[in-house]
């Protein structure tokens, strides 16, 4: 069997001895779909933060690409959570996409025209190409987390990381945007983190539920234990597609 | 020496002309344009990346090396310069590994610094440079040689800003994202500091340790506004900064005040009527 992309071995970690994962295992295999559910809290972006090699794990190792996390910034795309940071900060969206780039320039080299005909891809595929000379905190929370999808993409990155994506998006640009990924998906390795059951519904193929400890699943169908075990109480479900349209749940909360 | 300013209170426009006759003059006005570049450039980062109340403990506690330089016989600017790299790079690290206790710790850098330098130049025995220079500057007493330091300087913060100004852009805008891409975002942080330490000392000769924040930031915020890139909001705030600091220069020589107060004054005069301004034009808009 081929390598996994990103191997996670026994990882611990702490806030200030405040225990937020222990004896985390999780592989994410070429092609996956890997969605990253937990009640808030429950350690999913400081998950993704150790992967991305923003933290570093107390205990156990990583590996992205068989490289410590951090060396692999080529390969990897990364939408962040956070869509408010700098509101008056001077930039344009063509450059904020243009930093997405940066893993493919050597520290001296400036920008080049085939460049430009990314950044121009990466906007219109989300739909911002229109507003690229605007600076981004002109713009509504919602458009701004399409450029900064815009910049993971315009690095055309094997592994592609997504922190709650839809958080401040509307409606109509979610479900266009779910589809987005699963056009990419063709592509690209695929892990998105998010509290919003309807990710794994529709596009999933599979999940990790975390809270403090990690669950794998491998394919992406929904048994009330495996949701019940992370967020110890009753879910309700609202999907779309083949599964029922609402399930609701309604026995007492059971803990494990 | 420097000549005694209460002599030269005229205002007639002959006096303009007669005003760069004096060598200390010249100097002056040449160390604001020098000063400006640096203030611009360095004072534009400290904005963006959020480290006004950084500097202002910087600024404090370089005096602190000012005591250990008369203390030891040395030049008080060397002990200024070194004392504030040294308390960069702390508060630096501090605010790198505890976060949500920086602004504690930088107010505490900040006090012990100043106040190690009063009680040290007390100790120190004889007469000594007056306090005052340093606490609101001493631009007219820049001597020749300063000059060239402060070239210097300016020559090495244009060059860093230039070669590394994808990585700072992106480690400004967003630290965690620029991690990922494989900016060496901690090395730039410290560069970034060890440049603003050696910046304030310099700007300290303009404005004084006390005023040394309002001419880092006031250009650099008044840029800000109408600025689509950092490159753009450094060139606005260089220019900014050098009216700010030859008008403020000209204003003191003529009505006979006290050169950085003034300098100061100028600038906070314009960054007021900016906002006025934009507020009106800003409602104006609304209303169409």
């Amino acid at each position: 069997m081929e390598n996994p992309l990103v191997a996670v071995h026994g990882v611990h970690f702490a806030y200030n001895s405040q225990p937020v994962l222990e004896d985390v295992h999780l592989q994410i295999r070429r092609g996956d779909f890997l969605a990253v559910l937990g009640p808030n809290g429950g350690g999913k972006t400081t998950l993704l933060k150790l992967i991305l090699g923003i933290l570093r794990p107390q205990k156990g190792t990583i590996r992205v690409f068989g490289l410590t996390p951090g060396k692999a910034a080529r390969y990897v795309g990364y939408v962040p959570q956070h869509t408010n940071v700098h509101e008056v900060f001077p930039i344009t969206v063509a450059d904020v996409v243009c930093l997405g780039l940066l893993p493919h320039r050597s520290w001296w080299r400036g920008f080049i025209r085939s460049d430009e005909a990314a950044v121009r891809q990466a906007l219109e595929r989300v739909g911002m190409w229109k507003h690229r000379h605007q600076r981004i905190g002109r713009l509504s929370g919602g458009q701004r987390q399409r450029v900064l999808i815009a910049r993971a993409l315009v690095n055309e990155p094997e592994l592609l990381f997504l922190d709650e994506p839809t958080a401040s998006v509307d409606r109509q640009f979610q479900s266009e945007f779910y589809d987005l990924l699963k056009t990419l998906n063709a592509s690209m390795t695929i892990a998105v983190v998010s509290h919003d059951l309807s990710v794994l519904s529709s596009h999933a193929k599979s999940v990790a539920c975390v809270n403090k400890t990690l669950f794998y699943h491998d394919a992406a169908e929904l048994t009330q234990g495996m949701l019940e075990s992370t967020y110890h109480c009753p879910v309700e479900l609202v999907t779309h597609g083949p599964l029922p349209h609402r399930v609701l749940k309604d026995h007492p909360c059971r803990h494990d | 020496m420097a000549p005694c300013l209460t002599a030269c209170s005229r205002t007639t426009p002959a006096a303009m002309t007669e005003l760069l006759q004096y060598e200390f003059m010249r100097n002056a006005l040449w160390a604001c344009l020098l000063i400006s570049i640096n203030c611009g450039i360095i004072g534009t980062l400290v904005v963006v990346n959020r480290l006004v109340f950084l500097s202002g403990g910087i600024a404090h506690a370089s005096y602190g090396g000012v005591g250990v330089a008369l203390f030891c016989g040395l030049p008080p600017q060397l002990g200024a310069a070194g004392c504030a790299i040294a308390a960069s790079m702390a508060m630096g690290m501090i605010s790198l590994h505890a976060k949500h206790r920086s602004d504690t710790i930088i107010g505490v850098v900040w006090a012990t610094g100043m106040a190690a330098g009063i009680v040290l130049v007390d100790l120190t025995p004889g007469y000594h440079v007056d306090l005052m220079s340093y606490l609101f500057g001493s631009i007219l007493m820049v001597p020749g040689y300063m000059l060239w330091l402060m070239a210097g300087l300016d020559v090495f913060v244009v060059a860093w800003a230039f070669l590394f100004y994808r990585q700072i852009q992106a480690m400004s805008y967003d630290e965690e994202h620029a991690q990922v891409m494989g900016v060496p975002v901690q090395g730039l942080y410290f560069a970034l500091l060890g440049l603003t330490a050696l910046s304030v000392v310099m700007v300290i000769q303009a404005v004084g340790l006390i005023l040394v924040i309002a001419l880092l930031t006031v250009p650099a915020v008044i840029a800000e506004d109408f600025s689509r890139s950092l490159r753009a909001m450094m060139c606005w705030a260089v220019l900014l900064s050098m009216v700010f600091t030859m008008v403020g220069l000209v204003v003191s020589y003529f009505f006979d005040l006290t050169a950085g107060a003034t300098i100061v004054l100028v600038a906070a005069a314009v960054f007021f009527i900016f906002r006025i301004i934009l507020g009106m034009y800003k409602g104006w808009r609304a209303r169409q």
